[in-house]
């Protein structure tokens, strides 16, 4: 009979680590700060199971189901079937939960990483916001082309020094 | 089949049925653009938009399905009711028209859905507030790209200015049914849910009028004013949508991908 070892809580972020944004595929979902918790539950009847607590990055978002099935297949594959994944909305995602290496990540794949978000939310409509550095030439001359990229979570902008197009991860 | 669940619609599930409605139709008038955009730039901003409309009405949506309990679901409560039981605001459903249309149609739209997820937020329906506070990330967008497309238009050429101005003036006539109290309103904001329409107008007026001053358009104050949306009392357009929308579903009942 197989011996079936207790799966710790490291052992599963190692596996979340594998599964990818499929739109940004250098990201991790720990990269993208949509794992909120992981918690260890017991519920009468159905013995212990993990419980994973993800949450969406935008509403409409078409990659959310896929990285929903991603982890559930990651999990399997890794022999694991005792979880549930559980969508929560509040509180709602922010760039601000993005890892430091996930914004590392972003940069070398030639997107750039969201700003830090401002200290205050001021409500005006269009409020002056600081120059996206170029992934590329790192110049902050650079200029907003639309506010909606590729995806939801990026807007395209352009350097005016090397010319080049590029997607910046939008601070949310 | 489906049975028809008007019956059970209690106050709540119709305010989140109403809330879903809005976002979908117009969500689903923006994807018209999908491929017919101006521009690439801007068919892509449209389409992110409809994109995140269709998605806060999924919130709403399969809220509203739990609520509803029985064999209701978010596909369901989409695909398969009927015209009155549809409870979006008749602005939404109109034909999107030339790019003006639509730009002045998500201008008016935003600004009121910013204002509405700003008081909805404090909802002491949590599952409200958090869908609130997910979706004004979203609106805070749509009111700046339709606002700054407000101005270019209007602030542009002839042609534009004209164009964009006759498209406020059409749509005017069906922006006073956003701030309509309705008896479940005021049921709504006794219990703490939900928040009084009516209180939302200055606000609202204070966020378009310095950008429609600046675009140089004007508003054809006095105007007869269309509503009836919430009540299931809807244009002929909303038939044509619901008729592209939901014929899969109908013709192939519980088909899926």
């Amino acid at each position: 009979m197989a011996i079936i070892s207790p799966i710790h809580q490291q052992t599963l972020l190692e596996i979340l680590e594998t599964v990818k944004d499929p739109e940004v595929p250098v990201l991790s979902v720990i990269d993208l700060g949509i794992i909120r918790e992981i918690n260890r539950v017991t519920k009468a009847g159905e013995g212990d199971c993990w419980e994973i607590i993800i949450t969406p990055t935008y509403s409409g978002c078409p990659a959310m189901d896929m990285i929903a099935t991603g982890i559930r297949m990651a999990l399997y594959a890794a022999g694991i079937t005792g979880f549930r994944i559980i969508t929560r909305l509040s509180p709602a995602w922010t760039t601000e939960w993005m890892t430091e290496s996930g914004k590392e990540k972003l940069k070398a794949y030639g997107i750039a990483p969201p700003r830090p978000l401002p200290k205050q939310l001021h409500n005006a409509l269009f409020e002056e916001t600081l120059p996206v550095p170029c992934p590329r030439c790192g110049s902050v001359h650079t200029s907003l082309l639309s506010q909606f990229g590729s995806t939801a979570c990026k807007a395209l902008h352009q350097c005016d020094d090397c010319k080049e197009p590029f997607d910046y991860f939008k601070c949310h | 089949m489906v049975k028809e669940r008007a019956t059970m619609i209690t106050a709540q599930p119709s305010y989140l049925l109403h809330l879903a409605d809005n976002a979908l139709i117009l969500g689903h008038r923006n994807s018209e653009w999908c491929g017919h955009g101006p521009v690439l730039e801007q068919d892509i901003a449209l389409t992110n938009i409809a994109l995140d409309l269709i998605g806060q009405s999924r919130y709403f949506f399969q809220y509203a399905a739990e609520q509803m309990g029985a064999d209701a679901t978010e596909d369901s409560l989409a695909y398969l009711r009927d015209e009155r039981s549809y409870l979006n605001f008749l602005m939404l459903e109109l034909p999107r028209g030339d790019w003006g249309m639509t730009v002045a149609r998500q201008f008016l739209f935003s600004h009121y859905q910013r204002l509405l997820f700003e008081g909805l937020i404090a909802s002491k329906d949590k599952r409200i507030a958090a869908i609130s506070e997910k979706a004004l990330k979203e609106v805070r967008y749509h009111a700046r790209w339709s606002s700054e497309w407000m101005i270019r238009l209007g602030d542009g050429t002839e042609e534009s200015h004209h164009r964009v101005q006759e498209s406020l003036d059409h749509l005017w006539a069906y922006t006073s049914e956003f701030f309509l109290d309705e008896p479940f309103d005021a049921a709504l904001l006794e219990s703490g849910i939900g928040i009084l329409p009516s209180g939302l107008k200055d606000d609202w007026r204070g966020a378009i009028d310095p950008v429609l001053a600046e675009a140089g358009l004007k508003i054809s104050a006095g105007a007869w004013q269309h509503s009836g949306g919430r009540k299931g009392s809807h244009t002929e357009h909303l038939g044509y949508i619901l008729a592209e929308m939901q014929f899969l579903q109908r013709a192939h009942p519980g088909a899926s991908w």
